[in-house]
């Protein structure tokens, strides 16, 4: 199993190492480095932004997606003696040491649990932040595995074993020369029900639910759907008392046939009679995610217009016109639109002038970012301007591919609908909420 | 200098405080083992936070400094003593990550001990220790598998996962010992932890492989004809194949197959994508062809995971789309490229499409493919490019447009755009080179332009292998050439050679100069291959001074008919990996790896999985016994508690109960309740026949009925595994519950009478094992209810013996003593009249305790009268008509004086059944027939119980296993007493002192098997003329809920 872990910034130095069984030098980490530069170098040929690899605001085509997206450095590497597993997050390289034969999944899955507990701990997964808090990730890793086996990796477990920081504890602890490791010990571990504690109380109990769609699309020249899916989750924030058991039963549960849930959901329910039946861990969790797939018709909540020319190098100056309008929203606004569009090298300047909201040319980059924030459906926003490319340059040949980002609330473009929440084992009423979200995933129009 | 630093910080700050100081070191990789003699004396520190501190230290530096380490040992061989669970794990978890040879012994020791611990958790943690005393030392090995065996054995889901993976690492190679465990590893599959989860399933794919017959046999030979067939070669070795299939038409699979097949689908839809590979690959390489389909949608979700996740189940999609290209075809859409992709899953991506391409997706897919060409992404132009190539070549109807789009290409401002399109137009030409000899000559011309050297020797390569079609041409290509011939690259330079070679073969005249040239200049080339080809081409070609034979047939050797080249995919050969695997995903054999094996030829004998269910047969006659004298002991000290349970009666069991005695007596109980099930069970038997049929013919009805019993209490086990903590509502939970038990209906076969046999030698060799797998097992009771597999259900144990252990073990379950009646109504039945017996009358009532019973009895009062006017003498209990019946006989009564009456008393095993019991009462002279039918509320016995216990055995009771019914109470009735009074005399049972108004709660356990029966009574008070209530039964035995649920509303109607 897993050997030694090693975290690393993002200029390659190893910030903290943890050993399971013999300790293993950093050097090897080397190895990965090297891999890392020769991505980079493979696929660098511009350096452009470094800017997050998140899908929403990712910058979309080409160039710039060579610059950051596309550096992912194999996930696995063979070294003489080692074999080394990573995953990055935000600017954090996980890498870990495995000797022997093992599910790459299963350490790879393990690694993204590991920064999904550094995140749910520090907010974020940045080196700055790990670095600050070296003390504790380090108990954090002792707690989630065991001889390199995942030993606690339920953060409700974590959550008692040790204590998240707060501006407070941190204060206390500099006084009292105390760490957040919990005095007591951890009972979850032991019953049936793991991801639970036991003896939680609230006075409000509460639970919310957040249905997330996220549309995912690639729209042709021609204005169709090449490609669209949607990409839902539902969180969960609940806070009750005891021991609750929950049923949510949806209005149409045939949408979701392709799903997967929290370890807490019971699937026999789920098969029989589709509900989700389950006692839910303390606190937000994400109950279960949902695809709606291709072959179910997707409506798309926008529109684009596009019309691109390059003109000449030097000489005539090229056009762009872009116009956005929603279509199938049921009345919903669509809210903080923005899209992004990577240009190619050779382009220098651009004038634009949107009907509403602010564009601009990134210089370096060429990234084109145009904010049109919430669209008004009787004033749809366009956008029009005139490129010029740089002297001496070829024109470029083949359009940028454009992202959207955009918000529709209270609305889940599939269709699907929680119709009840009950609430079983425990006597009090809870609070109740569910709140419904559409965003653009990885929404791409092909110009 | 930190370490410095560290030392003058010690006598100010707070210890703790130093040790967090020292702690940030280890954590960042610093050398801090200097420090170590003055972090290790804090390791009996009473702070826990300290003490873990240390622990980590300990564990880092233990191996530099391992004389300093062993003077920890005695601390934590304290703490492994300790009475909480968690410090006794945390103690061995350390210990066992101490990396010092010297303590091998001691480490061995304490997993011992802990592997039989009470806490199930303690035991997970020595299955974690296993593989690290293994690493330290080889030689434990044979050691460390009985340890290994034993908690294999083990039926609680959190040290299955652990268990699995410590035995992937010491003893992979031990399949045997999995027979045993095989079905409750299926079983238990959902509900153990995800990594515990990936770790059994990766297991099971392999023992699967060895024990079971391929189910795609039939079409593995169907699908190798019809490849044949398609490719054009002879029909026979097809119709010989043919015949083969219907030879092996009569695959059936084995039932075990299909459990686990079962069992690991509902994973699929795990969040752990790790779990769902797993599962996958389980499918992948074990389920039959037809449904194979259902992990398609699986692994396209994990497609929306982290790009690392991506990348691996990118990798292994690629593999299943070459065997299965069906598989993935209706989700193309989902492994089209976004441009912010990057290149390594691009490229993975496209290899996909590639394989996917059939001649109806082949349009859709190349219309992605000309929007990827003009990508920016020139690596990606050119992977795309290749792929255009390869589905060119597979699917015949696409070449000409594949072709046309490619030259078209030709045409494009990057270079290695066009010379990716020539490599590839290259081969694509040798399919068909006669029709487009307007393409060769379109690239003769493009030599000039390209300087990539790999398409300008492939363009060398065409010309002169077609020249035939471009008879003008090619001499003078060969001329430009020969002129840069000091410039090119190495390949060139060969192509150049082959060319002047091909060329003056077919047009000497023309070339002979050229090619002389040529070879003049690759004489002294400075690559010694080049050189070398120049020597034999001159050899070869140039009619020298001495004709050698072979240069006769230059024009064959040069100008031979090429086979056109097949481009293959890069992921050919990798499904000779398990996938998902790290070997897999590096195509290379990784150490550590466990070849996935063949399908054997003839499935291995099934019968070793089948389960030891010692209760049912001799073994069990043993325990019984044993049991029997624990029980009478109890009730002599009227409930006090016994707490060690190995030591009563372990060595002296003559077999008095028979196997066959005790065997039928089972058997009879059953067949009342066979009658009871049959309804629901009408589908499962004739599936479970049919399946039977195929594996073992000589099966018969008694066994099938076990079976049933058996089925019936696993899908108990598993509604109360899940967790269910209180049934939402009646009807779902009958739902749930019948869902479950359609699921289960063929999860279990047999337990042949067989293997029992040999398990029962085993199972005299080590008491001591014993009394730990008793222990195990009760734990296993109060933890989940009863486990499915090898625990049988209490019903079908004719002793109490789970009850009485459960007793034994008053700190983890409540226990089950028994309690005096409530009521005791003593209502006598008339047994024998007067005129019947010839004078000789018998009256019964239920005596409603235990008296000195051994256990399973119910006590009978008896009184015989004696209505005659002589002497009745010798009055007993005449043999058993039936071998299955036990009755404890009253005392004989020598002589009963005319008109005398005696009471007495006897017991009967009702076997928990309400099906009347025929015995003989004798006299000296006469046999009388008699019968006693008793009522359920009879075979019960109270139990006292707390209310906590109470309604958590509820709790894990609900479900299939419970019932309960409205009612209405009369407004004058509703008093505590008179409700106690009218449910206790219907049904012997215990209350539970309740803390709630308006409830009543009632525990029993049946006298023969012990199972736990709770009853509970709340209603609303207030109303004036009478009140709801709702009446609710609880047993482990599903049949007698409803039944004495029935009971007890007459009951409570009658007022």
């Amino acid at each position: 199993m897993i050997h030694s872990l090693f975290l690393l910034d993002a200029a390659g130095d190893v910030f903290l190492e943890k050993h399971w069984k013999s300790p293993l030098s950093r050097s090897l980490c080397d190895y990965y480095l090297e891999a890392k530069s020769s991505a980079f170098s493979q696929s660098g040929r511009d350096a452009a932004g470094k800017g997050d690899q998140g899908t929403t605001t990712g910058g979309g085509a080409d160039t710039q997606a060579v610059g950051a997206a596309q550096r992912l450095v194999p996930p696995v590497l063979a070294t003489p003696h080692h074999f080394l597993v990573s995953a990055e997050r935000g600017r954090v390289a996980l890498v870990a040491a495995v000797r022997e034969e093992v599910s790459p999944l299963f350490v790879i899955e393990f690694l993204h649990r590991v920064a999904d507990t550094f995140q749910d701990y520090f907010g974020e997964v940045s080196d700055t932040v790990l670095k600050d808090q070296v003390v504790l990730v380090y108990e954090l890793l002792e707690e989630m595995l065991d001889n390199g086996f995942p030993l606690a990796t339920e953060s409700n477990i974590l959550h008692e074993l040790i204590r998240p920081p707060t501006v407070l504890r941190s204060v206390v602890n500099a006084v009292t020369g105390s760490t957040n490791v919990g005095e007591t010990l951890p009972s979850g571990q032991l019953s049936n029900v793991p991801w639970r504690r036991a003896g939680v109380r609230y006075s409000n109990n509460e639970a919310y639910f957040d249905v997330i769609e996220e549309i995912e699309a690639i729209i042709d020249t021609t204005g169709s759907a090449v490609a669209a899916e949607i990409q839902g989750v539902i969180d969960a924030c609940v806070k009750l008392s005891g021991m609750p058991d929950l049923t949510l039963s949806f209005l149409n549960p045939r949408l979701l046939d392709d799903v997967s849930f929290h370890p807490c959901v019971r699937y026999k329910r789920w098969d029989a009679e589709r509900v989700l039946s389950f006692v839910p861990p303390d606190g937000t969790f994400r109950l279960l995610s949902y695809h709606v797939g291709s072959q179910n018709l997707v409506a798309i909540p926008i529109s684009v217009r596009h019309s691109l020319t390059w003109g000449t190098p030097g000489g005539a100056q090229g056009k762009l016109e872009l116009g956005l309008a929603p279509r199938h929203t049921l009345g919903k606004v669509l809210e903080a639109v923005s899209m992004t569009m990577p240009m190619p090298q050779q382009v220098s300047t651009a004038s634009l002038t949107p009907s509403q909201g602010t564009a601009s040319l990134d210089p370096v980059s060429k990234v084109l970012t145009w904010e049109v924030g919430k669209i008004n459906p009787q004033k749809p926003p366009s956008l029009r301007g005139s490129i010029s490319l740089s002297p001496g340059s070829l024109p470029p040949d083949g359009n940028p591919t454009l992202s959207l980002a955009f918000r529709v609330p209270q609305l889940a473009i599939s269709g699907l609908k929680v119709t009840r929440l009950d609430l079983y084992g425990e006597k009090y009423k809870p609070f109740k909420g569910v709140k419904y979200v559409s965003k653009a995933g990885r929404f791409h129009v092909r110009i | 200098m930190e370490v410095l630093w560290c030392r003058q910080k010690i006598p100010f700050g707070s210890n703790c405080y130093v040790h967090y100081l020292y702690f940030q070191m280890v954590a960042r990789g610093k050398n801090a083992s200097e420090l170590f003699p003055a972090v290790v004396k804090n390791v009996a520190s009473k702070n826990i936070e300290l003490k873990k501190l240390v622990y980590v230290y300990l564990v880092r530096y233990a191996e530099e400094q391992q004389d300093l380490a062993l003077l920890s040992i005695s601390t934590f061989q304290r703490a492994l003593k300790d009475p909480n669970q968690l410090i006794r794990a945390s103690a061995l978890r350390v210990l066992s990550s101490i990396r010092v040879p010297i303590i091998v012994p001691i480490m061995m020791l304490s997993i011992k001990e802990a592997a039989s611990d009470m806490s199930p958790y303690v035991r997970k943690t020595a299955a974690h220790a296993i593989p690290k005393l293994f690493s330290l030392d080889v030689d434990q090995k044979e050691q460390l598998i009985e340890v290994i065996e034993k908690l294999l054995s083990d039926k609680t889901t959190l040290v299955a996962g652990s268990v699995v993976m410590a035995f992937e690492q010491v003893c992979p190679e031990r399949i045997d010992l999995i027979h045993k465990n095989y079905r409750k590893l299926c079983n238990l599959l959902v509900d153990v932890e995800e990594w515990g989860q990936v770790a059994i399933i990766n297991m099971l794919t392999r023992y699967a492989r060895t024990q079971f017959l391929n189910p795609n046999e039939n079409e593995a030979f169907l699908d190798r004809g019809g490849e044949k067939s398609f490719y054009g070669s002879d029909e026979e070795t097809n119709t010989k194949e043919v015949s083969q299939t219907s030879r092996r038409k009569a695959y059936v699979m084995d039932p075990d197959h299909r459990l686990l097949l079962r069992n690991t689908k509902p994973l699929l839809q795990s969040c752990n994508t790790a779990v769902v590979m797993a599962v996958a690959q389980l499918y992948f390489h074990l389920a039959p062809r037809a449904e194979l389909g259902i992990i398609a949608k699986p692994l396209v979700r994990l497609l929306r995971s982290h790009r690392e996740v991506q990348y691996v189940v990118l990798h292994n999609i690629a593999t299943m789309s070459i065997k299965r290209q069906g598989m993935f075809e209706p989700y193309l859409k989902s492994f089209y490229i976004r441009s912010t992709d990057p290149t390594l899953i691009k490229t993975l991506k496209l290899e996909i499409l590639t394989n996917l391409g059939s001649e109806t997706s082949m349009s859709t897919i190349l219309r992605e493919f000309q929007t990827y060409v003009r990508s920016q992404d020139k690596t990606f132009v050119a992977a795309t490019i290749h792929a255009i190539g390869r589905c060119a070549t597979n699917i015949s109807q696409i070449t000409d447009t594949c072709l046309t789009g490619l030259v078209g290409l030709l045409s494009n401002r990057d270079e290695l755009v066009v010379a990716e399109s020539i490599v590839v137009i290259r081969k694509l030409l040798q399919l068909e080179p006669s029709k487009h000899t307007d393409i060769i000559r379109h690239m003769a011309k493009l030599l000039d332009a390209i300087a990539v050297p790999m398409a300008r020797a492939s363009i060398l390569w065409l010309i002169g292998e077609y020249s035939e079609h471009v008879p003008k041409l090619a001499p003078d290509v060969l001329r430009k050439a020969a002129r840069s011939f000091i410039s090119e690259e190495d390949i060139v330079k060969l192509q150049i050679l082959n060319l002047a070679a091909k060329l003056y073969l077919t047009n000497s005249r023309q070339t002979k100069l050229l090619m002389q040239y040529v070879l003049n200049l690759s004489k002294y080339d400075q690559n010694y291959d080049i050189r070398d080809r120049a020597r034999f081409v001159r050899q070869l070609v140039v009619p020298g001074e001495r004709s050698n034979t072979l240069s006769k047939y230059a024009k064959k050797i040069f100008l031979a008919q090429k086979p056109a080249p097949i481009p293959e995919s890069q992921f050919k050969d990798r499904d000779q990996f398990q996938l998902g695997s790290l070997s897999h995903l590096l195509n290379m054999k990784v150490p550590g790896y466990q070849e996935l094996p063949d399908w054997p030829e003839q499935a291995p004998d099934p019968s070793v999985r089948n389960v030891e269910v010692p209760e049912w047969t001799k073994p069990a006659g043993k325990e019984k016994k044993k049991d029997r004298k624990e029980r009478s002991f109890y009730s002599e000290s009227d409930g006090s508690e016994v707490t060690e349970s190995a030591d009563s009666s372990p060595g002296s069991e003559s077999e008095l109960e028979s196997s066959t005695g005790s065997k039928e007596s089972t058997e009879n109980s059953e067949s009342d309740e066979e009658q009871d099930d049959d309804d629901d069970d009408e589908e499962e038997e004739s599936d479970e026949s049919e399946e039977e049929e195929g594996s073992e013919p000589d099966w018969e009805g008694e066994t099938k009925s076990q079976v049933k019993k058996k089925l019936a209490s696993r899908n108990k086990s598993n509604l109360t595994m899940k967790g269910v903590v209180e049934s939402a509502s009646d009807e779902e939970d009958a739902t749930e519950g019948s869902s479950s038990e359609s699921s289960e209906s063929e999860s279990d076969s047999d337990v042949p009478i067989g293997s029992v046999e040999s398990q029962k030698a085993s199972k005299k060799s080590s008491k001591v094992c014993k009394a730990v797998k008793q222990e195990i097992s009760l734990l296993d009771l109060d933890d989940f209810g009863s486990m499915p597999a090898t625990t049988p259900s209490p019903s079908l144990v004719p002793t109490s013996l789970p009850m009485d252990l459960q007793g034994l073990n008053l700190s983890v379950s409540p226990s089950l003593d028994m309690s005096s009646p409530l009521v005791n109504p003593n209502r006598s039945y008339p047994l024998l009249h007067r005129l019947a017996g010839e004078g000789l009358s018998a009256d019964f009532c239920f005596a409603r305790t235990q008296c000195d019973l051994p256990a399973g009895f119910t006590a009978l009062h008896l009184t015989l009268s004696n209505g005659t006017d002589s002497e009745v003498v010798n009055v007993h209990v005449g043999e058993p008509a039936k071998p299955g019946l036990r009755i404890h006989p009253f005392p004989t009564q020598e002589k009963l004086a005319p008109g005398a009456s005696v009471g007495v008393l006897m017991g009967i095993d009702f076997h928990d059944s309400t099906q009347p019991v025929t015995f003989q009462l004798c006299t000296q002279a006469r046999q009388f027939n008699v019968t006693i039918q008793p009522s359920l509320g009879e075979l019960l016995l109270p139990v006292i119980m707390t209310e906590r216990d109470a309604c958590a055995e509820q709790s894990k009771l609900s479900g299939m296993n419970e019932s309960s019914v409205e009612v209405t109470l009369k407004a004058g009735s509703i008093t505590l007493p008179s409700l106690q009074y009218r449910l206790g005399t219907v049904a012997n049972l215990g209350t539970v002192p309740s803390s709630e108004d308006c409830t009543l709660r009632f525990a029993a356990k049946t006298a023969s098997a012990g199972c736990l029966v709770l009853a509970s009574l709340k209603w609303k008070s207030g109303n004036a003329d009478g009140s709801k209530g709702v009446l609710t039964v609880n047993s482990e035995k599903m049949t007698l809920s409803p039944i004495l649920l029935r009971e007890l509303q007459q009951s409570l109607s009658l007022c």
